[in-house]
């Protein structure tokens, strides 16, 4: 059993004990703690303790559940000298994140079209098993994709000017190295560029249901509640997985696994070769699955047009943000007062920089990033603001979604896809959905309340709350 | 005796799979993984393939193995219908897995149930029990 300390109401601490490097931090209230106490998340934030050259916490977040070695919600930084980076504390799906698109439309015209737009989205968008891209792309495109990110989208057609100015990294890892990207992946990457996948994957058309912090919203393009948006969220697909899958291999055979506490926390040191090679295959993933948002992006705005029978343009259909919820950053961060740097492992935590940082794009420093918090399919998402007491606290991290905390194999058991799809459908939400199983797999009912996750962001300070929204139609994988 | 079964496990997929050998087992720990897209039963034997996979130890094995059949599904939309041969020979530095399985491509034939991203380690077990081999695994969804 984990020994914990409660420090306030939202902040709980694991002494540093064993082979632990640093002490271990959990922002949750208590009925958040409760979920996690009930599965191996604080073991697990316990284990990511021990590893070489962690600095100051092991962090959990307020969503944070059990992953495989590190848990999901979990944030770790190392040192770049000394400490290490691990795929595990990534993910398998590298750079998982959420796209916003704002809209000048409202509410109303939504309904008014309702099952065009659905049925527009749903042609354009691939979505569920074995339904890869639209377009196929040989191996040099998908190398370029790679190396350059959304720069790539914009040349080929698939952006606007504008949208790499409001991703994470511009939407490109320059640290990307693709030949450190394997033939497997190259295979598993090339036939599914530009779709959604399944699992918790989805693309909601969305309805600013309130404003908390009008000022901050306005200088996201959010105006009014009643306003019209479009939440994506997806990753690297096969690619990233593969890429996780290799890495991962490749440091086993080279280190084995001896003292490690979980075999998913095997790790090289970051400034080894083996390490940097793992670095520049997951930007080059991370590169992939902002083009595969782009994409999506991309044809929700010409459903849009089409059924509107106007401009993308002319509807507001700017980019709000996109971010990444898996992924590791080198970073330069203040620790004891002093300026270090580290390689912040995020794995289904948010990015929450705060005003004036230079990572954050220029139209948002003054406010901070945006931080798009999805909620599980046909609940409410929020969108909140990076602050400085993230820099502070959590190595600029919030929280990422609302975090499972029923079984899959329990839910098919409760729930029915089609009674799930009814259920949407009383509240006035659409649903088009892959499969059957899956849309019972996802049912609001498995997650955590995620209101209660980004209250207890805000409680913390890691995350400021912006604007809530509320899905129209939803797409499921 | 039961191919597979599944267990709850809170964001994924767990089963063990049995055999009276482990190669049986491995054969079956495919077709559990499968059954969480679409059931191998129902899947036509129309393609044939064949692979040589070698590994350190039992359970990077047995990772490789699933993987490499993830690999096929994501590039070549290739589904299981079942392992007609599979051999598994352990040398002092490694050991090698030799197998003959056959499947589908996916089509619109098919009610795909679920989707694997990824085979993990996490809760991985390979044991033998009263002349019965065990294999869990937990794969990503």
């Amino acid at each position: 059993m984990v020994d914990i300390k409660k420090i306030d109401d939202v902040t709980w601490e694991i002494a540093k004990s064993g082979k632990m490097n640093v002490p271990a931090r959990i922002y949750a209230s208590d009925k958040l703690m409760e979920n996690m106490k009930m599965d191996k998340t604080l073991g697990q934030v316990s284990n990511v303790a021990c590893l070489p050259g962690i600095v100051k916490y092991s962090y959990a977040m307020p969503d944070a559940h059990q992953g495989y070695g590190f848990s999901i919600g979990g944030v770790a930084a190392f040192s770049v000298e000394d400490g290490v980076i691990s795929p595990g504390g990534v993910g398998y799906d590298i750079n998982c994140g959420v796209r916003l698109i704002r809209t000048n439309l409202v509410r109303d015209d939504f309904d008014k079209k309702k099952v065009d737009i659905l049925n527009e989205v749903v042609k354009n968008v691939p979505a569920g098993l074995g339904k890869g891209a639209k377009l196929r792309f040989s191996r040099d495109e998908l190398s370029e994709i790679m190396s350059k990110g959304i720069r790539w989208s914009i040349d080929n057609g698939f952006g606007w000017k504008g949208d790499s100015d409001r991703i994470e990294e511009d939407g490109c890892m320059k640290s990307a190295d693709i030949s450190n990207v394997s033939d497997n992946a190259f295979k598993r990457g090339m036939p599914q560029i530009g779709s959604l996948g399944s699992g918790n994957h989805f693309l909601e058309i969305q309805a600013v249901d309130e404003i908390f912090d009008a000022d901050t919203a306005k200088v996201f393009g959010l105006t009014e509640p009643g306003q019209v948006v479009i939440m994506v969220h997806s990753g690297s697909r096969g690619l990233g997985h593969q890429v996780a899958s290799d890495y991962l291999r490749l440091m086993e055979k080279k280190y084995g696994i001896a003292g490690l506490p979980d075999r998913e926390l095997i790790n090289a040191p970051f400034s080894s070769d083996m390490g940097q090679q793992y670095y520049s295959a997951m930007s080059a993933a991370a590169n992939y699955a902002w083009v595969n948002r782009q994409m999506m992006a991309h044809w929700v705005r010409e459903s849009f047009a089409k059924v509107f029978d106007s401009d993308a343009k002319d509807l507001g259909m700017e980019t709000v943000y996109d971010v990444a919820h898996n992924i590791a950053k080198r970073e330069t961060h203040t620790v004891d007062g002093r300026k270090m740097d580290v390689v912040v492992h995020r794995k289904g935590a948010t990015r929450s920089f705060a005003p004036g940082r230079v990572e954050v794009p220029e139209i948002y420093r003054a406010v901070g990033q945006p931080v798009l918090i999805p909620g599980s399919m046909g609940t409410s998402s929020y969108v909140l603001a990076g602050t400085e007491k993230a820099m502070e606290i959590s190595f600029g991290s919030t929280a990422h979604g609302a975090g499972r905390v029923m079984s899959r194999f329990a839910a098919v058991k409760k729930f029915r896809g089609e009674a799930v799809k009814k259920e949407l459908e009383a509240k006035g939400i659409s649903v088009r959905a892959a499969s059957w199983k899956g849309l019972s797999e996802e049912a609001p009912g498995v997650y955590k309340d995620v209101d209660e996750v980004v209250r207890v962001s805000d409680a913390v300070g890691i995350g400021k709350l912006v604007a809530k929204v509320r899905p129209m139609g939803v797409l499921k994988g | 005796m039961k191919q597979y079964e599944f267990f709850p496990h809170t964001a994924d997929a767990k089963f063990t799979a049995y055999g009276r050998t482990i190669d049986e087992a491995f054969a079956n720990a495919a077709c559990a993984m499968f059954s969480v897209m679409v059931e191998p039963k129902t899947v036509k034997p129309k393609i044939k393939k064949m692979i040589k996979i070698e590994a350190e130890d039992r359970k990077s094995l047995l990772y490789d193995w699933l993987e490499h059949l993830l690999v096929l599904l994501d590039s070549e939309n290739f589904i299981l219908a079942s392992v007609g041969r599979i051999r598994i020979v352990e040398t002092d530095s490694a050991l090698l897995l030799d197998a003959e399985f056959s499947g589908d491509t996916i089509s619109d034939d098919y009610e795909p149930q679920g989707f694997v991203k990824a085979v993990t380690y996490n809760d991985m077990d390979i044991k033998e029990k009263d002349g019965v081999w065990c294999l869990t695994v937990v794969v990503d969804r």
